[in-house]
Order: structure tokens, then C-alpha cells, then sequence
């Protein structure tokens, strides 16, 4: 498979969001804000490579019956070490995406991803696959993020246009989660699939 | 194959063990400088501070009383609250050696973002309510402060109830620590003393 078209794949035809949707629980819960989303995507994104890496290295080693709870060790380790790393160096950073860093051991992408394609695949291809399904999912939770954040309080990336007061905050609160989500998705797949 | 879980297992809790040594330090110095940077932003400059710690409602609460050329010049009480929309409330709330409040900072908070986090803004409705003023002069329910909707006045934020009673119930753990530090009696007597009935009542009067 062509290198490029790994990467793309992850972004458009297999985008774990609108297409698999897969992980909706931190997708709908950390989309209050554009840049909630995006840091929230970034970070699945780092634990996305660095899991499928190392399960497509260890992916002989590991018998079948038992790859699943093997898969979720190495993936819980990841987000454990990128959460006090986060945390000892980047203490600013951590305090508006500490929350969201666990939720991540329990997103199905990266166990999907392992599962699917990594355990399956070469190193380099399953680094590729990280990058691309993890900048899809990043990509689709900052326009969401950013979708709720212009209607529900009249502001993107935090950057307010002084019309919080008229916007409808249904879309902020878990409810307008669910509507944002399902537009785009409709919207997405009726442009995607053509 | 109980053998390679094993190992898996064994590498991986190594691994994060590592780490945890690693980082156990930085972290600790991460969240030490985010509290003085916290007392820092709610008091006049000092060259010394002295902490007292109390347990207040089996929270614990830290005063911070700041110094400078042997003057006091304010205290710094870090308090908390667990009734937040989302859990913990922290906040670092400087009072002046008269009583007024003088600033607010959110320490840490997890509250419903757009809605809830408004009470780390500068001049939110929560902390204009309170900001230069002292706590004893403002109208109090069972002598604590409370939001406007539980008969109080304390301004709470649209939309955000359950954030701005969490915000205001913090600060009533902190006026009570500033005040047990002031005057050396015990945190709780200051809830439930005959004096704070007294200022209950001068208060419901100035009305």
C-alpha cells in the first residue's frame, strides 16, 4: 500500500470520527471548545503512534488468546507516562487537558487501531495508520469543538465576537454534542462519498 | 502465554515506574510554583510568608500569611470545596489585614467549560460581588455568604448555580480560616459562634 495513501485514508475514507465512528465518549465530551478538541485529538494522536508502533513490533510475540488484555497494558502505559510527563513539564497544558489524558486508555480507536491494522502490519505502516487516523480524529474534534464553541458561546480558539449573550449554550452542554455531531457526520458523508 | 503477559505486564509497570521517578519531582515543583504564583496574584508584594495548616469540614485548608519588613501585609487562604459541578474547587483568596477581600484566583476547577469556568475571569459577577469588600458587611444565610438565589447576595454566574455556590462555598472556608488565624480560635467556632449570628443580623439590617 502506498505510503501517502495510509496517511489519507485515515483522514477522509476511514476517519475514526465520522466514518468508524469510533471513541465517541471523549468526542462528545471534550468538544466543548475548538481548542479543547484539538488538544484532546493531539494527545490520542501521540499515544495513537506510539501504540501502534510498539504492538506491531511485539505482534509475534503475543498469542492470540491473550493479545487483547496485552494491547490494553501497553496502551495504559503509554497514557500513564505521557500524563506525568505532561504534568511534570508542561504543568499548563495539563491543567485544562488533565482531565481528558485517562479517557484515552478507554477510547476504542487506539485498541481498534491495534486490533485492525497494527497487529497486522510493519512498524513504518502502523506509525503511518497513528498519523493518519490520529490527525482525522484531531481534525474532526477541533471542527466540532469549534462548531459548538461559535454557536453555544460566540467564540473560536477563545477569540470571543461579544455576541456570547445571544447564542443558544444548549450547544456547550451535552445535548448540542449530540446535534453537532450527527450534522456533521451527515454532512461529511454526503460529500465523502462521492 | 501466561508467561508473555507476565513479561508484558512486568516491562510495562517498569516502564511507568521509571517515569513516575523521573517526574515525581517536577511535578511536585510544577504545583508548588502554580500556589505561590496563586498568592503572588492576590497579594500586595511581601518578602516572607508563614504557613498555618487547618481542617476545615475535613478539607484541608492553608493560610498563608504574608509579611513584609515584619508588617503583615495580607493572607493568602487556600481553599477548597468538593460541591462543584464536576468535583474539586480550589481557590486562593487574599484577604488584607482589615478584613476586605482582596482578589480571587481559581486554583483548579473542572467545571462545565463556557458556562462554569467564567468564574476564573477577570471581574466575573462572583468576585465583583466580594472584591474590596469585607465578608461581614455582606447579607448572610446561617451567617455564610450565599448566591442571590439561595437568599444571599452574592451574584452567581448565568447558567452556572451549582459552579458559583461551589465558588462561594469556598470562600466561606476561607473566611473562616482567615479568621480563625486572626483571631486564634478554632476554624469552626466561627461558623457557629454567638458573633457571627450578631453579624447575620447587621447584616439582614443594613439591607
Amino acid at each position: 500500500m502506498n505510503k501517502l495513501s495510509i496517511i489519507l485514508k485515515g483522514i477522509i475514507k476511514e476517519n475514526p470520527t465520522f466514518v468508524l465512528v469510533l471513541g465517541m465518549c471523549p468526542t462528545l465530551g471534550t468538544t466543548t471548545s475548538a481548542e479543547n478538541g484539538f488538544g484532546m485529538g493531539v494527545a490520542t494522536m501521540a499515544v495513537l503512534i506510539m501504540s501502534n508502533f510498539v504492538i506491531s513490533l511485539i505482534k509475534n510475540l503475543i498469542p492470540d488468546k491473550v493479545r487483547i488484555p496485552a494491547f490494553i497494558v501497553v496502551i495504559a502505559s503509554f497514557v500513564t507516562i505521557i500524563q506525568m510527563l505532561m504534568e511534570a513539564y508542561v504543568p499548563s497544558l495539563y491543567a485544562s487537558l488533565g482531565v481528558f489524558i485517562p479517557l484515552i486508555v478507554v477510547n476504542c480507536i487506539i485498541l481498534g487501531r491495534a486490533e485492525a491494522f497494527a497487529s497486522k502490519n510493519g512498524p513504518l505502516d502502523s506509525i503511518l495508520d497513528g498519523v493518519g487516523i490520529g490527525l482525522g480524529f484531531t481534525l474532526s474534534l477541533t471542527v466540532i469543538g469549534a462548531v459548538r464553541e461559535l454557536l453555544g458561546s460566540g467564540s473560536i480558539f477563545g477569540f470571543s465576537f461579544g455576541i456570547a449573550d445571544y447564542m443558544p449554550l444548549v450547544f456547550v452542554l451535552a445535548p448540542g454534542a449530540f446535534l453537532v455531531l450527527g450534522y456533521l457526520m451527515a454532512l461529511f458523508n454526503k460529500f465523502a462519498k462521492k | 502465554m501466561v508467561a508473555v503477559l507476565f513479561c508484558i505486564t512486568l516491562i510495562s509497570s517498569a516502564g511507568v515506574g521509571l517515569v513516575n521517578m523521573i517526574t515525581v519531582e517536577p511535578i511536585a515543583e510544577a504545583k508548588q510554583k502554580a500556589v505561590n504564583d496563586a498568592v503572588l496574584a492576590v497579594l500586595p508584594a511581601f518578602d516572607n510568608k508563614e504557613i498555618t495548616d487547618l481542617e476545615i469540614d475535613a478539607m484541608p485548608i492553608k493560610v498563608y500569611t504574608a509579611t513584609a519588613e515584619g508588617k503583615t501585609v495580607g493572607y493568602a487562604v487556600e481553599s477548597m470545596t468538593k460541591s462543584g459541578f464536576n468535583g474539586v474547587v480550589k481557590l486562593m483568596v487574599g484577604f488584607a489585614p482589615s478584613g476586605e477581600v482582596l482578589n480571587v484566583n481559581v486554583i483548579q476547577q473542572a467545571e462545565t467549560p463556557g458556562l462554569g469556568t467564567k468564574m476564573c475571569d477577570e471581574g466575573n459577577p462572583l468576585i465583583s460581588s466580594i472584591k474590596g469588600q469585607n465578608l461581614e458587611q455582606k447579607k448572610l444565610v446561617n451567617g455564610v455568604l450565599a448566591v442571590t438565589k439561595d437568599g444571599g447576595d452574592i451574584d452567581a454566574l448565568t447558567a452556572a448555580t451549582i459552579s458559583s455556590r461551589a465558588y462561594v462555598d469556598a470562600v466561606n472556608r476561607a473566611y473562616m480560616a482567615y479568621k480563625s488565624v486572626t483571631t486564634g480560635t478554632e476554624p469552626t467556632d466561627v461558623a457557629t459562634g454567638a458573633s457571627t449570628v450578631e453579624h447575620t443580623q447587621k447584616g439582614g439590617n443594613n439591607e
